[in-house]
């Protein structure tokens, strides 16, 4: 019970600066997923170049249009490729990159599963 | 056996990885979009640099066997380099229109002063956010179309003598 | 002269490496428990040979010798003596010095402080290092020698990149290549202990320490290399998923994989194979992140300047050293039995393997999936921080659940008290969670596991450090510190998260900018002038419009002129809860300038959780004694 106040008051100390500001954010994650094609492995958020100043234009007029996240991304992969974005589409050319890691996962329990079922049988007391 | 089968498939596995990352030394990555040609452009507008109540849309090149879109700004170095070549592809079967690109209505006429006008047509871009209708993304760019208005051709960056060859043999 | 020196020390490093594998070779049929005295002594030379070609080269960047190549290209009269000298290992040539050092200094303390072991094992272990210095060593003579020389003399030279003038970037590369470079040892000591039948605890007992310490440099590398893009590269952000970040991870994973592994080697003398496999993985993966960082076939923010002929000589390296490991493996594999138990201690460390491969393989594929599609289809595509991010985190959930399970069991069948005192726990973690939930922010379905998840685990590992202090439990100090520390750093980085601010706008001087939160006032301007700068600094007054606390932060946008480089540098306030970040860049053919400003909490207690995670670590290498 001690553990449990000393730990309320913390946060209360601690937490008071926070605050969860919704409307932002919309917009730094969309500039965040989007690729600088001029600037070396740089996010539209993170340059500071001619490009990635136009793109943020236009991506708020299209948030100003009322278009979805994903519509915007598909517009600008029209016009410069899939190369544009950073979250790759769960495509039939991207299958395998979405796929490969959890059937490691899968892989590896099965392995672990196999291991520990064959010694269940030769317990060590 | 387990083993032997397991083998072979980790020894192909290691191969045929280290095979496709030779080949991937050759390729260049640096990223540009010449290859996305083919598709139709969208729907645009852009009035004239020096009056506002002209203006020129998509419709306006049905009419035209072949048109270049040129993306220019009289602040850009390479659009210098390759205006000879528009000027020279202006007395060809082909209408040029430029899209002057964050600039100022001064500057503009006074770089066409300086090294001639092959435009039939001078657009204004001011913010360059019309120019990612056309999925440019630096200067000089330029984009040829057919009256269908698909993308035959991106140039990107400034032409230079084998991209106009190239061009001239694509309007034959 | 510092050329000729340097060139020839490192021959006498490439004949010392022959003389010894030869001696060795010759060691090998005698015998005996003792290894040959000429053997030490060639040893002794070779690192002092080594550490010699490595003082030379930093006395060229110190007298600013311009009659070397790599001190012309990489550095200037007018830099900070402290970065003259980091400006050695900080290009890649000097890197390259700095690897076969590492390289050296490990083999020959291995040497040294392993007599109790098995001959035969020492010496293949010394063999086969002493053919990865080779390696290296040819690569660095006929391909990137930092001791090249020039002629005529530059009177100058060209300077080294401004960002990468910074003490944290200084130390980054040392302490990451203790960790990359350092486990190369016991990819030597793997095949040492194949060729040589060496028994499973024993091995583990030898190679212990250096697993750990190459572990505990490589977290720390990792965790520098965060602060440094943090302070330096003016985004906000410390971890991009970008390829050299990856490449420093990749072996991370295969290394925390190894060490908990060896914890059951040694105690139980079971998973041998599968800890070979993992001492092979580790040093394989390095050089892979070398391969794919150094040779140009990736796009990064901060790969090296690439050259092709790296790329090929890299790959070569790499495949002759994979094709080894794994002929030796599979000649000398043999069928192993587990004895194994279901609720004991070693599932949880299998699971933490199950875990660690999961994320390395994810990290990898997504390095190297654009590569292997572009080569094969001639598609380009990003694979950026989202892909990692949705792939990884939710598997962090159940990780942090089973570090807090895994340690309370024991070697044999466990009571079933522990299954209260869990469920106590998790609900505690509900409450608090639920607590913040409602006060603070609301937040997905996700972020509520993962913040349960890791307040789970602080949780549990406060109780044990209660535990610890009441000499309750058998000293395992540096499994809670490492712990608490990787759960601390998940709760922060949640929170710090969920609740930054960020704004994004474009002011003239003298405008005001009114946000929900703050009001930033661009004051004013002036031009400051440094010994190899000038810089516009803006002066900012921040006024928090909750409280009416005022910052004053005055970001910079900098004009080097060796190398003539912009930067901008960040204005960044840490405070306890949270820290302020502004920076300021210029828009071309405009009186504007654009403004990021953004708010994030608890920065600091990301950095103090991850260095506690390190911190762990060190504290097995200092009282390993009393581990049990």
């Amino acid at each position: 019970m001690k553990i449990k106040k000393i730990i309320l008051i913390i946060y209360f100390s601690f937490f008071m600066s926070l605050n969860a500001d919704e409307n932002y954010r919309d917009v730094s994650e969309i500039y965040k997923n989007l690729r600088c094609l001029i600037c070396q492995g740089q996010s539209i958020a993170d340059s500071n170049s001619d490009f990635a100043v136009t793109i943020k234009l236009v991506v708020q007029d299209l948030i100003s249009e009322k278009k979805t996240n994903d519509e915007i991304y598909s517009f600008l992969i029209s016009k410069y490729g899939e190369w544009i974005v950073y979250q790759p589409s769960f495509s039939k050319n991207n299958f395998l990159l979405w796929t490969l890691p959890y059937a490691v996962l899968v892989l590896g329990g099965f392995i672990i599963f196999f291991i520990v079922r064959k010694n269940k049988h030769n317990r060590v007391n | 056996m387990r083993v032997s089968i397991l083998k072979i498939i980790i020894f192909s596995f290691v191969f045929f990885s280290l095979f496709v990352l030779w080949q991937g030394l050759k390729k260049n990555n640096n990223y540009d979009t010449k290859s996305l040609v083919g598709a139709r452009i969208s729907n645009f507008q852009f009035t004239e640099i020096n009056n506002v109540n002209k203006s020129i849309s998509e419709k306006d090149l049905k009419n035209n066997k072949f048109t270049l879109i040129n993306f220019f700004a009289s602040w850009c170095l390479p659009c210098r380099t390759e205006h000879k070549y528009l000027i020279n592809l202006s007395k060809k079967k082909i209408k040029i229109i430029g899209i002057n690109f964050k600039d100022k209505k001064k500057n503009a006429n006074n770089f066409l002063k300086e090294l001639g006008n092959p435009y039939n047509f001078v657009g204004k871009d001011s913010d360059g956010k019309a120019s990612v209708l056309f999925g440019v993304y630096g200067i000089p760019e330029s984009i040829l179309v057919d009256n269908n208005l698909n993308i035959i051709k991106k140039i990107i960056g400034p032409i230079d003598q084998n991209q106009y060859n190239e061009i001239l043999n694509l309007i034959k | 002269m510092l050329s000729n020196i340097g060139i020839g020390l490192v021959y006498s490093i490439l004949a010392l490496s022959f003389l010894t594998i030869y001696n060795a070779h010759l060691d090998l049929k005698i015998i005996n428990t003792t290894v040959k005295k000429i053997i030490y002594k060639l040893s002794l030379f070779q690192i002092t040979f080594t550490i010699l070609s490595f003082f030379t080269l930093i006395l060229g960047f110190i007298n600013s010798d311009f009659s070397l190549v790599n001190v012309y290209e990489n550095s200037h009269t007018t830099k900070p003596l402290f970065y003259k000298i980091a400006g050695t290992w900080g290009n890649h040539e000097g890197s390259l010095l700095l690897w076969v050092n590492i390289l050296v200094l490990f083999s020959y303390l291995f040497l040294i402080f392993n007599h109790i072991h098995n001959k035969k094992f020492r010496l293949y272990t010394l063999i086969f290092q002493n053919i990865l210095i080779i390696g290296f060593v040819i690569f660095l003579l006929f391909n990137s020698n930092p001791f090249n020389s020039l002629y005529p003399i530059p009177l100058e030279g060209l300077g080294l990149n401004p960002i990468l003038q910074d003490p944290a970037l200084a130390i980054h590369p040392p302490l990451l290549y203790v960790g990359f470079v350092g486990c190369s040892i016991y990819f030597s000591a793997a095949l040492g202990s194949l060729l040589s039948g060496y028994n499973g605890k024993l091995f583990a007992k030898s190679i212990k320490v250096w697993v750990v310490t190459s572990w505990c440099f490589q977290t720390l590398g990792i965790i520098v290399g965060s602060i440094w893009a943090y302070y330096e590269l003016g985004w906000g952000g410390f971890w991009f998923w970008d390829p050299v970040e990856n490449a420093s991870l990749l072996p991370w994973f295969a290394i925390t994989a190894l060490m908990h592994s060896l914890i059951v080697l040694e105690k139980r003398n079971v998973l041998y194979y599968w800890v070979i496999i993992l001492c092979l993985l580790t040093f394989i993966l390095s050089v892979t992140g070398t391969f794919l960082v150094r040779s140009g076939i990736l796009n990064s923010v901060h790969t090296f300047a690439s050259d092709p002929s790296r790329g090929i000589y890299i790959l070569v390296f790499l495949s002759l050293m994979i094709f080894a490991a794994l002929t030796i493996f599979f000649t000398k594999y043999k069928k192993e039995t587990y004895d194994f138990n279901i609720k004991s201690k070693e599932t949880f460390i299998l699971a933490n393997n199950w875990f660690m491969a999961f994320f390395l393989a994810t990290v990898l594929i997504g390095m190297l999936y654009p590569i292997f599609l572009d080569v094969l289809s001639n598609i380009k595509i990003s694979v950026g921080p989202p892909f990692f991010n949705i792939v990884i985190i939710p598997l962090v959930v159940p990780l942090l659940f089973l570090m807090a399970i895994g340690p309370k069991f024991g070697w044999i069948k466990s009571q079933k008290k522990i299954f209260y005192k869990i469920l106590f726990l998790i609900l505690g973690s509900v409450i608090i969670n639920l607590f913040i939930f409602n006060f603070f922010g609301k937040y997905s379905f996700l972020s509520n596991l993962i913040f349960i998840a890791s307040i789970f685990l602080i949780l549990n590992s406060i109780l044990d450090i209660k535990k610890f202090i009441n000499n309750k439990i058998k000293l395992e100090l540096s499994r809670i510190i490492s712990h608490l520390g990787f759960g601390l750093l998940v709760f922060f980085i949640g929170i710090n998260h969920q609740f930054s601010l960020e704004e994004d706008f474009n002011l003239k001087v003298g405008e005001i900018k009114k946000t929900n939160n703050y009001e930033i006032n661009f004051e004013s301007m002036r031009i400051k002038e440094s010994k190899n700068y000038k810089a516009i600094v803006g002066n900012f007054k921040l006024t928090n419009l909750k409280n009416n606390l005022v910052e004053y932060l005055d970001p910079e946008i900098r004009i080097y002129s060796n190398p003539e480089t912009l930067t901008y540098e960040a204005a960044i306030e840490t405070k306890i809860t949270s820290d302020l970040y502004l920076t300021m860049s210029n828009v071309s053919r405009s009186d504007y300038y654009n403004i990021k400003f953004q708010k994030k909490p608890f920065m600091i207690w990301i950095w103090i959780s991850a260095i506690m995670i390190a911190l762990g670590g060190f504290v097995q290498l200092t009282f390993k004694k009393n581990e049990s």
